[in-house]
C-alpha cells in the first residue's frame, strides 16, 4: 500500500527520466548517450577538417596542435573522423531500434494473447530464424544489396525485431494470466482492445529495457559489419570501418585505434548503463516481496 | 498444566525499517509475549498488524529490511538476537521448530521430501545416522500421512496442500521441539483438511507439553487451539487474555467489532462490519491507534497511547474504557439479507451443463480410448430475479468452473445457459452479442490481480461504460463518480491507482466496475477469500444494498461455508463437479444433509471455545470424479453398498425445493445426523 | 518423460528443415545465382547459358532443393562454387578448429560464469557484486573485435607472449593451434561470461529471497548448505537457456574472432565465401551452424527436464 500519488499520466516518463537520474549509474549512463546524441548530430559544424581530406606528407601522425588525436594511414585527421564516426550507425540503429521494437512487441504481445496454432507456427519460425548464425542474413543481404543505409536499417529491424518477439510473447504470457484480462474478455472487447488497453501497457516496461540492449547489440553488429568490410564503405567515417583500418598499424599509431575504441565504448557503455538503471527504476529487476 | 518459567519470552519488542526518508517507521510497536512450555498461545491479528513479524523474530530473524529497534527476545533464558548464527541455527528446526504459511512453498521444489526430513533429523536429532530412515517413516505416521515410503520419495508439488502441511509440521517435530510457532498454518487449505490439520497439533500439543504460538486471522482456529489469544492491531498487542474470555466477552472495542464481523454459520444475518482501515505500517499516529474508527473513542484516547490494563476476567487491555467495549454492538441486531419473492421471474438457467478440461492428443483420439469424466456434470441451476444462489465446495469442486462457462470463458461440453428472456446464450465470449454481455458481469477473487495496474480507477470504470453504453468523457467522469459513492468510496478514488488501495477499495472498485454495466446477473466468485474478515463483511453489506437496489441476481462461489449461509437464498453444495443437495439456504444448512454437507458443516470452526468441530471423513485429496456412480464414494463415512459406486443416486426432494441427491433415503438421513453419533 | 524429449526432438527436426527451407528459398530470391557470381561480367547469352547447364541451375528449384537436402542428410553439401572443391572437405577441418574454439571458451567460461554469479548474487551491492557487475557490463560493452584487437596490442605486440595471427593450416592436428587460440579463447569467454554471470546474479537474488530459503534458515540448515544445496539448483534452473542462448551468439561471434586472428575456422570461411560470391559453400556453412544452434537448444531443454522435477511430474496437483 503506497502513499504517493502518482504523477498524472503524461508525465511518467520524466518521472522515470528522474529517477534513473539519481541513480549513479542512470546519471553516467544517460550523461553518455546523451553526449553521443549531442556530438552526433552537432559534429559536421564542429570538427576541424573535412573528413575526406588527406594529407599524404602527414600519414600516421601523433598528436600534435593540429591534429589532436594524429592522422590515419591516409593523413586524414582522426579526431575529425571519430567526431563524425558515429553519425551513420546511430541513425540506422537508432531507427532500425524503435521498428524493431514495434513490429516484433506488437507481434509477439499478439501472439502472446492470441496462443493456438497461430503461436505454435509462429514460434517454430522463429527458432528457424533465431538459428541462423547472427551476422550472416545480414552480410548475405549486404552482399547482394550494397550496404546502403537503406538496406541496413529494413535488415537489422527485421533479424533484430525477431528476438523481441520471444520476449514480448513471454511478457505478455505473465500478463494474460491476470485476472483484469479475463475480466476484459469477459466483457466482451475485441482482442485488438485488449491488446492495446490492458495487455500493452504492462508489458511496455519490460519492452523498453529490451528495446535499450536491443539498440546496444544493434550498434554492435553494425560496428562489426563495418569492422569486417560490408558495412559503411569508404571514405565514409565509422568507428569499426577505423578500427579495421587502423590495427594494421597498432604498433605505430595507437592513437588510430584507440580513439574509435573508446568512442565506441562509451556509447555502448552508456546504452547499457542506462538500460541497467531503467529496469532497476521499473523494478524489474527486483524481486517483489513485501518487506512484512 | 504449565511450567511457570517463560519459554518464549519478548518484552517490550519494537521492530522497524527505514523508510524513504531516513526515518524509522515501526512495524511493531513494545510488544510483549510470553509463553510457557505445554501453553499454546494465540496471535490474532488483520494483515499489517504485525503478527508474523513477531512470530519469526522469536527466533531471532527478521525479514530483510526490518530492524529490531529496541527489547528483549529471550529463548530459554538467552536473548536470541546475540546468538551467533551457528548457535542460532542449532536452535532453529531443533528446539525451535516453525510451521510456515504456506508449505508449497516454503519446500525447497528441486529436493525430494524424504532427503529434506532426513536434512532435518541430520542436524537436529540425536539418534545415529543408520537410524534415521526409520524415524523419518515414524514421523510421517505421527503426521497421519498413510504410505510413508512413497511419499518420501516424491518431490513437494506432487503432494497436494494438506499433505504439505502435514510434512512440514513432520520436519518441525524432527528436531523434538520444546516449542513451536506456527504461522497461519491452515490458510489456504479446505474446511476439512483444515479440521483434521487442527486436530493433529492439538494432539502433539498434549501429548509433547510443548509451548505453542499460534499466529492466525482466524478466530475459529484460535478457538480450537490455543489457551490464551493475544490481538494485535496495527503493530501493538490491544487485548491479552484466555480465548474463553476473549472470545466472549473481549474488554477491546477493536475485539468485540472484530467477532462481531464474523458470519455464524447458526444465523442468517449479515456480520457488522468495521468503518475505515487500520494504520499502515509506517503511518504516523497519536494516541490510540484504534481511536479514529471507535465509536467510544475520547479526547483522552487520542492524546496518548493508552496503557495495558485490567478489563474484566483476566484479561488486559490497551483501552481506557474496557468495560464499556460491548457499547459497540450492544444490542444492534445484525442486518438481515434482502431476499427475493417467490415468484419473481427467471434470470437465469442452466440446464444439463457439462465442462471439460481434458483435450485428447491425436494419438488418443485415434486409439478410441475412453474419455475421462467431465470435470463438471450435470448441472440443473436456476436462478430467479434479485435472488443469490450460494456455490459452495472445496477445491475442486468445480465451482469456478461453473462461473467461468456461465461467463462465456469456457466452453461447456454439453448443456445449455439460457437468459430470463429464453435467449440461449452462445457458449463462449465471442459468440455472444454485446447486450448478451452486459447481462452478466462476474467480480474476480483476488483484488490484487483483477484491476489493471496500469489505469486509474476512472479508467477502469470507463471500460464498461464506453463498451455498454458508449458513453463519452465527461459523462464517464459523472457516471464513474455515482458508481463510486454506491460502492461508498466516493470522488476523490477517481484518480486513483489500484497501487494506491487497500484490498477492500480494490475489491469495491471492482464491484463498481462490475455494476456499471447495470448486470442482471452478477457472478463472484471467491470475492471475499482474499480479505481481511472485517473487510469482507464490509463487502458483503455492501452486495446487500446493491442487491436490493437493482434487483440483482447474484451467483456466489465461496468455500467459506458461513459467508455463503450470510448472503444466500439457495445454496448448492458441489463436490467433484457434481451438484450434491440444493435448496433453501436455511434447509441446506440444517437436517437432512447430504453426507458430504454433513462432513462440511461439521467441520467448520467457529469462534467459540466450546465448540469442537466432528472429524467425519478422511483427509483425502481427490484428483477427478469417479467414472460413475456416486461422486462422494471414495469418502462417504455413510455409504451404503456397491450401489454407490455404479448407480447415479437419485434426487429425493425434502420439500419447498430441498434436494438431495444419495441413495440412503431421506428419513434415514436425518435420523443418522440428528439422533446417533457419527461412525468415525 | 521420455515423450517431452520425443516431442522436442521432433520440433527440433522441424525447425532444422524450416530453416533448410528458408536459407534455400533465401539464395533463390536474391538476384544472380552461381553462374553469375562465377562469370560476373561476363554473364550473359551462350557463356551463361552454357555455365547453368552445367551446374545443374536449369532444373526445378524443388528438385534442387530435395537433391540439396537430400545430400546434407549423407554429409554431402556438394561442390563449391567454382566447381572444384567437395565443401564437405573444406568443411570439415574448419568445422573442427572452430568447435575447438568454442570448447575452450565453453569449458572456461560456463563454471566461471556461474561462479562470479553466484558470488555477485550473494553479496549483492557489496564490493564483489559491484566489481563483477561493472567488470560485466564492460565486457558485455566492447565489441568483440575491439577485445580481440586490444588484446593482441597488449599481448603479442607489448609483451610478445603470444603470436598475433594464426599462420597454422587449416588441417594441422589440435595441438598445433594451442599458444594461438588462447587470446581468440579469451576473447570469447569474455563476452560470453558477462551475459551468463548476469542472469545467474538475477535468478541467485530472486531465490535468496524466496520462500523455500528462508525455511531452510528456520530449519537450523547452516547457510552454505542453504545456498548450495537449496538455492543454487534452484537459481541455476533458468540459466540454463540463458547458457544456450549465449552458445548461439557464440557461433556468430566466432567469426569476428577467426577473422581478426585469421583463425582457420568455420567463421573465416564464411566471411571469405561471402567476398567471393560463393554461394553453396554460404549455404552449407548456414545449415551446419543452425543444426549445430538447433541441438544445443535440444540438449538445454533436455538439461532443464533433468533438472528441473516440475517439468517432468506426471502427478502434478493443483494449488
Amino acid at each position: 500500500m503506497s502513499t504517493a500519488t502518482p504523477a498524472p499520466r503524461g508525465l511518467r516518463s520524466l518521472e522515470i527520466l528522474r529517477a534513473m537520474m539519481a541513480r549513479p549509474s542512470g546519471a553516467i549512463g544517460l550523461t553518455l548517450v546523451a553526449f553521443h546524441l549531442v556530438l552526433a548530430v552537432l559534429s559536421p559544424w564542429i570538427a576541424p577538417f573535412d573528413y575526406k581530406a588527406m594529407d599524404a606528407t602527414l600519414t600516421l601522425a601523433g598528436p600534435s596542435p593540429a591534429h589532436w588525436l594524429g592522422t590515419d594511414h591516409l593523413g586524414r585527421d582522426v579526431l575529425t573522423r571519430v567526431m563524425l564516426g558515429g553519425r551513420e550507425a546511430l541513425l540506422v540503429t537508432g531507427t532500425a531500434t524503435p521498428v524493431a521494437l514495434i513490429w516484433g512487441g506488437l507481434l509477439g504481445v499478439y501472439l502472446g494473447l492470441k496462443g493456438g496454432w497461430r503461436d505454435e507456427v509462429a514460434m517454430r519460425l522463429v527458432d528457424a530464424f533465431l538459428a541462423l548464425p547472427g551476422i550472416l542474413p545480414l552480410l548475405v543481404l549486404i552482399t547482394v544489396f550494397g550496404s546502403g543505409g537503406e538496406v541496413l536499417m529494413p535488415t537489422l529491424a527485421f533479424f533484430f525485431g525477431i528476438p523481441v518477439i520471444r520476449v514480448a510473447r513471454a511478457a505478455a504470457h505473465e500478463v494474460v494470466a491476470r485476472d483484469f484480462v479475463s475480466a476484459a474478455r469477459a466483457r466482451g472487447h475485441r482482442p485488438l482492445d485488449i491488446v492495446r488497453r490492458e495487455l500493452l501497457p504492462n508489458v511496455t516496461d519490460t519492452l523498453l529495457v529490451e528495446g535499450a540492449m536491443r539498440w546496444s547489440w544493434m550498434l554492435l553488429g553494425f560496428s562489426a559489419l563495418s569492422f569486417l568490410g560490408f558495412g559503411v564503405s569508404p571514405p565514409k567515417p565509422d568507428w569499426g570501418l577505423m578500427i579495421s583500418d587502423a590495427r594494421v598499424y597498432m604498433s605505430l599509431a595507437p592513437l588510430g585505434v584507440i580513439a574509435p575504441v573508446v568512442a565506441l565504448s562509451t556509447l555502448i557503455i552508456g546504452i547499457n548503463l542506462s538500460a541497467d538503471a531503467l529496469a532497476k527504476t521499473l523494478g524489474l529487476d527486483r524481486s517483489r516481496k513485501a518487506v512484512i | 498444566m504449565a511450567d511457570t518459567t517463560p519459554l518464549i519470552d519478548i518484552r517490550k519488542l519494537c521492530v522497524g525499517f527505514r523508510g524513504r526518508s531516513g526515518t524509522m517507521l515501526p512495524v511493531l510497536h513494545e510488544v510483549d509475549l510470553t509463553v510457557c512450555r505445554g501453553e499454546s498461545i494465540g496471535i490474532v491479528g488483520e494483515s499489517g498488524s504485525g503478527k508474523s513479524t513477531l512470530a519469526l523474530a522469536a527466533m531471532g530473524y527478521l525479514k530483510h529490511g526490518l530492524q529490531k529497534i529496541s527489547g528483549d527476545v529471550i529463548y530459554d533464558g538467552a536473548e536470541m538476537f546475540d546468538h551467533s548464527p551457528a548457535e542460532l541455527a542449532r536452535l532453529r528446526g531443533g528446539q525451535l521448530g516453525l510451521i510456515p504459511q504456506n508449505s508449497g512453498q516454503a519446500l525447497t521444489p528441486t529436493m525430494r521430501i524424504g532427503t529434506q526430513i532426513r536434512e532435518a533429523l541430520h542436524l537436529h536429532c540425536a539418534l545415529p545416522e543408520g537410524e534415521h530412515a526409520t524415524r523419518a517413516r515414524d514421523l510421517l505416521a505421527q503426521v497421519r500421512l498413510p504410505d510413508p515410503e512413497a511419499i518420501l520419495r516424491r518431490y513437494p508439488h506432487e503432494l497436494s496442500g494438506g499433505q504439505q502441511q502435514r510434512i512440514a509440521i513432520a520436519m518441525a517435530l524432527a528436531g523434538e521441539p520444546d516449542a513451536l510457532l506456527l504461522d497461519e498454518p491452515t490458510t489456504g487449505l479446505d474446511v476439512t483438511t483444515q479440521a483434521h490439520i487442527l486436530e493433529l497439533l492439538r494432539d502433539l500439543a498434549r501429548t509433547r507439553n510443548m509451548a505453542m504460538v499460534y499466529v492466525s486471522h482466524d478466530l475459529g482456529v484460535i478457538a480450537r487451539v490455543c489457551d490464551r489469544v493475544q490481538v494485535l492491531y496495527a503493530g501493538e498487542t490491544v487485548l491479552e487474555g484466555p480465548t474463553r474470555a476473549v472470545l466472549r466477552d473481549p474488554a477491546h472495542p477493536y475485539a468485540r467489532g472484530l467477532l462481531a464481523s464474523i458470519p455464524r454459520l447458526g444465523e442468517q444475518t449479515l456480520p457488522r462490519a468495521l468503518d475505515g482501515r487500520p494504520p499502515g505500517p509506517g503511518e504516523p499516529r497519536k494516541g490510540c491507534a484504534f481511536a479514529p474508527r471507535c465509536a467510544l473513542a475520547t479526547q483522552d484516547c487520542r492524546a496518548a497511547t493508552p496503557p495495558m490494563i485490567a478489563g474484566g476476567a483476566d484479561q488486559i487491555s490497551r483501552c481506557l474504557y474496557p468495560g464499556r467495549a460491548d457499547e459497540i454492538t450492544g444490542d444492534q441486531a445484525g442486518t438481515q439479507p434482502h431476499g427475493c419473492a417467490k415468484d419473481s421471474p427467471c434470470a437465469l438457467d442452466l440446464a444439463g451443463l457439462s465442462i471439460r478440461y481434458d483435450r485428447p492428443g491425436l494419438f488418443e483420439r485415434l486409439r478410441g480410448a475412453p474419455r475421462p469424466p467431465a470435470t463438471v456434470d450435470g448441472i440443473d441451476l436456476h436462478l430467479q430475479q434479485g435472488e443469490t444462489i450460494g456455490l459452495v465446495g472445496e477445491s475442486g469442486s468445480g465451482k469456478s468452473t461453473i462461473l467461468k462457462a456461465i461467463a462465456g470463458l469456457l466452453p461447456p461440453a454439453a448443456g445449455q445457459i439460457t437468459l430470463g428472456d429464453d435467449t440461449v446464450l452462445p457458449p463462449t465470449v465471442e459468440g455472444r452479442r454485446p447486450d448478451q454481455l452486459r447481462r452478466i458481469q462476474m467480480i474476480f477473487q483476488n483484488p490484487d490481480d483483477s484491476l489493471n495496474p496500469r489505469q486509474s480507477v476512472a479508467d477502469i470504470l470507463a471500460q464498461p461504460l464506453r463498451l455498454y453504453f458508449g458513453l463519452k468523457d465527461s459523462d464517464q467522469r459523472v457516471r464513474a463518480v455515482e458508481l463510486l459513492d454506491t460502492v461508498r468510496l466516493g470522488a476523490p478514488y477517481l484518480d486513483r491507482r489500484p497501487g494506491q488501495l487497500s484490498g477492500g477499495e480494490k475489491q469495491r472498485v471492482a464491484v463498481a466496475r462490475a455494476f456499471a454495466a447495470g448486470p442482471e446477473i452478477v457472478l463472484c466468485d471467491e470475492i471475499t477469500s482474499a480479505l481481511d474478515v472485517s473487510v469482507q463483511a464490509a463487502v458483503l453489506d455492501l452486495l446487500n444494498d446493491l442487491k436490493a437496489a437493482h434487483k440483482t441476481a447474484f451467483v456466489f462461489v465461496s468455500h467459506d461455508l458461513t459467508v455463503v449461509r450470510a448472503l444466500s437464498d439457495r445454496v448448492a453444495v458441489l463436490y467433484q463437479g457434481r451438484i450434491c443437495e440444493f435448496g433453501p439456504a436455511a434447509a441446506v444448512y440444517g437436517a437432512p444433509s447430504h453426507p458430504y454437507t454433513a462432513v462440511l458443516l461439521n467441520a467448520v470452526l467457529t469462534p467459540d471455545p466450546d465448540h469442537a468441530p466432528r472429524l467425519m471423513a478422511e483427509d483425502v485429496a481427490e484428483l477427478s470424479p469417479p467414472a460413475q456412480g456416486c461422486p462422494f464414494q471414495r469418502r462417504c463415512p455413510v455409504k451404503c453398498g456397491d450401489i454407490c459406486d455404479t448407480d447415479t443416486p437419485p434426487a429425493r426432494e425434502a420439500g419447498d425445493g430441498h434436494v438431495i441427491r444419495c441413495h440412503i433415503p431421506l428419513d434415514e438421513l436425518c435420523a443418522r445426523q440428528t439422533g446417533e453419533a457419527p461412525k468415525s | 518423460m521420455l515423450a517431452l524429449i520425443i516431442r522436442r526432438l521432433a520440433l527440433g527436426l522441424v525447425t532444422v528443415w524450416l530453416v533448410s527451407v528458408i536459407i534455400f528459398l533465401g539464395v533463390e530470391a536474391l538476384p544472380g545465382d552461381a553462374c553469375t557470381a562465377i562469370l560476373e561480367r561476363d554473364a550473359h547469352g551462350e557463356a551463361l547459358a552454357k555455365c547453368r547447364e552445367v551446374m545443374g541451375l536449369n532444373t526445378p528449384a524443388l528438385s534442387r532443393y530435395l537433391d540439396w537436402s537430400g545430400g546434407i542428410l549423407t554429409g554431402d553439401f556438394g561442390l563449391s562454387a567454382n566447381g572444384q572443391e567437395r565443401i564437405s572437405e573444406l568443411v570439415g577441418y574448419r568445422l573442427r578448429n572452430s568447435l575447438l574454439l568454442a570448447a575452450g571458451a565453453l569449458g572456461v567460461g560456463i563454471p566461471l560464469a556461474i561462479f562470479l554469479g553466484v558470488v555477485a548474487g550473494l553479496w549483492r551491492d557489496r564490493w564483489p557484486d559491484i566489481l563483477f557487475s561493472t567488470g560485466a557490463i564492460f565486457a558485455m560493452t566492447i565489441p568483440e573485435f575491439v577485445a580481440a584487437t586490444i588484446l593482441i596490442l597488449i599481448f603479442a605486440i607489448w609483451l610478445g607472449w603470444v603470436p598475433a595471427i594464426v599462420l597454422t593450416p587449416a588441417d594441422a592436428p589440435p595441438l598445433e593451434f594451442f599458444p594461438e587460440f588462447i587470446l581468440a579463447s579469451t576473447v570469447l569467454t569474455m563476452l560470453m561470461i558477462a551475459h551468463i554471470m548476469r542472469m545467474v546474479r538475477a535468478s541467485m537474488i530472486e531465490v535468496m529471497a524466496g520462500d523455500y530459503v528462508q525455511m531452510a534458515t528456520l530449519k537450523g540448515v547452516p547457510h552454505w548448505r542453504v545456498v548450495f544445496r537449496h538455492a543454487l539448483p534452484n537459481a541455476l534452473l533458468p540459466a540454463i537457456n540463458v547458457i544456450a542462448l549465449t552458445v548461439a551468439w557464440l557461433l556468430g561471434g566466432v567469426v569476428v574472432v577467426e577473422v581478426v586472428f585469421n583463425y582457420p575456422g568455420l567463421g573465416r570461411l564464411l566471411v571469405d565465401a561471402i567476398s567471393d560470391r560463393d554461394l553453396p559453400v554460404v549455404q552449407a556453412i548456414t545449415m551446419i551452424v543452425a543444426i549445430t544452434y538447433v541441438g544445443v537448444n535440444l540438449l538445454a531443454d533436455i538439461l532443464s527436464l533433468a533438472l528441473n522435477p516440475r517439468l517432468r511430474s506426471h502427478h502434478m496437483r493443483g494449488t
